[in-house]
């Protein structure tokens, strides 16, 4: 669609024209703002926590346990250089042994989810799979924060 | 002879409305008002025409956009 408006464009004597190739998906999907009335609901990018704790593939267990303790959370993402999600530790994982490095010890490849989905679809999602927290990123795969359940159920779901 | 402009990324598309493009989403109307990207106006391509053309500045650069590469 884009590809024949530009031509079209042209044809009309505009001398630069430019297209958006990636187009309105990318955009949201890389978590910037959009104007129009689904932007009045809240969605999946604004509730992720942004300051979840994140490690590396080759961090031990016990000291980012320690440290995921300490900041008062009980989940971490495990990323790369360009905070590209790599792998969860849940309660569940972050209780193995203490000197396993993160990469054998860790969830590898969770199911991310967009920030533009919106948090009602989100909570609706996360209650049918029971999840508790899920990751959410970017069409790249670079973290944007962790959304818990909670939060998702709280601003999505509100009491009717 | 078909579309000879350049094909943008995210971050030249910011470049270029930072420098006074105009963005332009060329899906229906509807589609527009639900989400559309800030400060675009909406000309649904098949109302692209001589008529709605003329509410852009044909001086200046034009960026076109729909849902996906698709």
């Amino acid at each position: 669609m884009a590809p024949r408006a530009a031509a079209r464009l042209e044809t009309l004597g505009f001398g630069e024209v430019h297209e958006y190739k990636a187009g309105k998906l990318d955009w949201m999907a890389a978590g910037l703002p959009t104007e129009g009335t689904n932007s009045l609901h809240p969605r999946a990018g604004d509730a992720a926590r942004k300051d979840v704790p994140v490690c590396s593939l080759t961090e031990r267990l016990g000291d980012v346990r320690d440290r995921v303790k300490a900041a008062g959370w009980d989940a971490a993402l495990v990323v790369d250089g360009d905070r590209v999600v790599l792998g969860l530790l849940r309660s569940k994982e972050l209780a193995k042994d203490a000197d396993m490095r993160i990469e054998q010890a860790m969830r590898p490849a969770p199911s991310t989810f967009r920030p533009y989905v919106s948090l009602h679809e989100m909570a609706h999602f996360m209650e049918e799979h029971n999840l508790e927290s899920s990751p959410v990123t970017t069409s790249d795969g670079k973290l944007v924060g962790l959304l818990y359940r909670a939060d998702a159920v709280r601003l999505g779901m509100p009491p009717k | 002879m078909g579309f000879v402009g350049s094909l943008i990324d995210r971050d030249q598309l910011q470049e270029l409305v930072a420098r006074g493009a105009q963005l332009v989403e060329v899906l229906p109307a509807d589609e527009y008002r639900e989400d559309h990207l800030p400060g675009a106006m909406s000309i649904p391509l098949r109302q692209l025409n001589r008529e709605t053309a003329a509410t852009l500045d044909a001086q200046r650069a034009v960026i076109v956009y729909c849902w996906d590469m698709a």
